[in-house]
């Protein structure tokens, strides 16, 4: 599935990725392929992305708001 | 006909100044790129948050009230005109001032205005007048934004703006500045802030899908509608910036031009004199030889 990670300042990533984990506002959770539309509010913490050869990537975030709807991610992060 | 002497000091005057407006465009040039890619880089972010903030809207039935969205009879104005800190771009700072004294004139007219300026040129021109902003809990000085133009300071400023309007200082937030459509052309827009408009239901969409919400539909709204505005006045002031640097760089070509025309005419007339004072010797010359044969 893909997933865009972008800033007021810029676009900070957008490619493939197998499972991606967010620190949600009530808890931390991750998003597989296939997830049912969701719409969820982050707070401070770190975003990890697994793409299919299992390489893991991390990115710092101070909130923000994650959309997924028909295996696209979009996260307006801070 | 002007002397020689003062024709080629006019002449050396002019081309240092076409040296100077010829600098100021490369810097603007230079200037003007990175401002672009900031606001193309911004562009996408407010895109999506619009998108997304509508399709919650949608799916909510009115409940997507807030203090920002509260409707009130228009007593007190709030205008934010963004200018640049320098001059020479134009009439890129002289539009807004203009547009702001039109609105105060015409659409808010016997309304208690206030004036919040960002730039320096619209401070200088409203903090002597009755609109300025002394009085409210608004902050003055705007015109450090521009020396480091990063999201931060830029939300704290919208901010101090959302809670004026939330604690009922102010009826109505307008903002006028310059909108960036490329280096030549930039648009005097005039946007309303605060009350927010709810963005407009288009009646033949599909049906959108159900989304989850995480933790509630309440919670993000109240989450997302203080983030869409701080971008939206953050994606003014980007596009202000770009417009100032597209308008400088605009009128200083122009100016390097106009210089370069002078130097020509005045070269021409220059040559002209020297060409008669040198006709003028040779007859002298040949006058006096004249005489000495008779």
């Amino acid at each position: 599935m893909h997933i865009e990670i972008v800033t007021p300042d810029k676009n900070l990533y957008s490619g493939e990725v197998s499972l991606a984990t967010f620190p949600g506002s009530d808890g931390k959770f991750g998003i597989k392929e296939n997830h049912a539309p969701l719409v969820a509010t982050l707070k401070e913490g770190k975003i990890k992305l697994v793409d299919s050869s299992n390489q893991e990537q991390f990115f710092d975030v101070n909130g923000g708001v994650v959309e997924v709807n028909h295996n696209k991610i979009i996260v307006l992060a801070e | 006909m002007a002397n020689l002497k003062e024709i080629r000091s006019r002449i050396t005057s002019i081309s240092s100044t076409r040296q100077i407006t010829s600098a100021m465009k490369m810097v603007s040039a230079a200037k003007l790129r990175r401002a672009q890619d900031a606001i193309t880089q911004m562009r996408p972010y407010a895109n999506k948050l619009k998108e997304l903030l509508s399709n919650l809207s949608e799916s909510t039935e009115g409940s997507a009230e807030s203090a920002y969205t509260e409707k009130r009879e228009v007593e007190r104005v709030l205008i934010i005109p963004i200018t640049s800190n320098r001059g020479l771009a134009g009439a890129f700072n002289s539009n807004i001032i203009k547009e702001t004294n039109r609105l105060i004139k015409e659409r808010f007219q016997e309304k208690d205005v206030t004036v919040l300026a960002i730039g320096k040129k619209a401070d200088d021109f409203y903090k002597k007048t009755s609109y300025n902003i002394k009085g409210t809990t608004l902050p003055g000085k705007l015109d450090k934004l521009f020396d480091d133009l990063t999201f931060e300071p830029v939300s704290e400023v919208a901010q101090k703006v959302m809670d004026s309007f939330a604690y009922k200082q102010f009826d109505e937030v307008v903002l006028v500045y310059n909108q960036f459509v490329n280096a030549a052309v930039q648009n005097v827009i005039t946007e309303q802030y605060l009350p927010i408009i709810p963005p407009k239901m288009e009646e033949e969409k599909e049906v959108k899908s159900d989304y989850i919400f995480e933790p509630s539909q309440e919670f993000i709204i109240s989450e997302l509608i203080p983030k869409s505005l701080k971008i939206q006045l953050y994606k003014a002031i980007l596009d202000s910036h770009a417009s100032e640097h597209g308008a400088r760089m605009t009128a200083m070509h122009k100016a390097t031009d106009n210089a370069t025309e002078l130097i020509g005419d005045l070269k021409l007339v220059y040559n002209k004199a020297r060409q008669a004072s040198i006709t003028n010797e040779i007859l002298e010359i040949v006058g006096g030889a004249e005489a000495l044969n008779n």
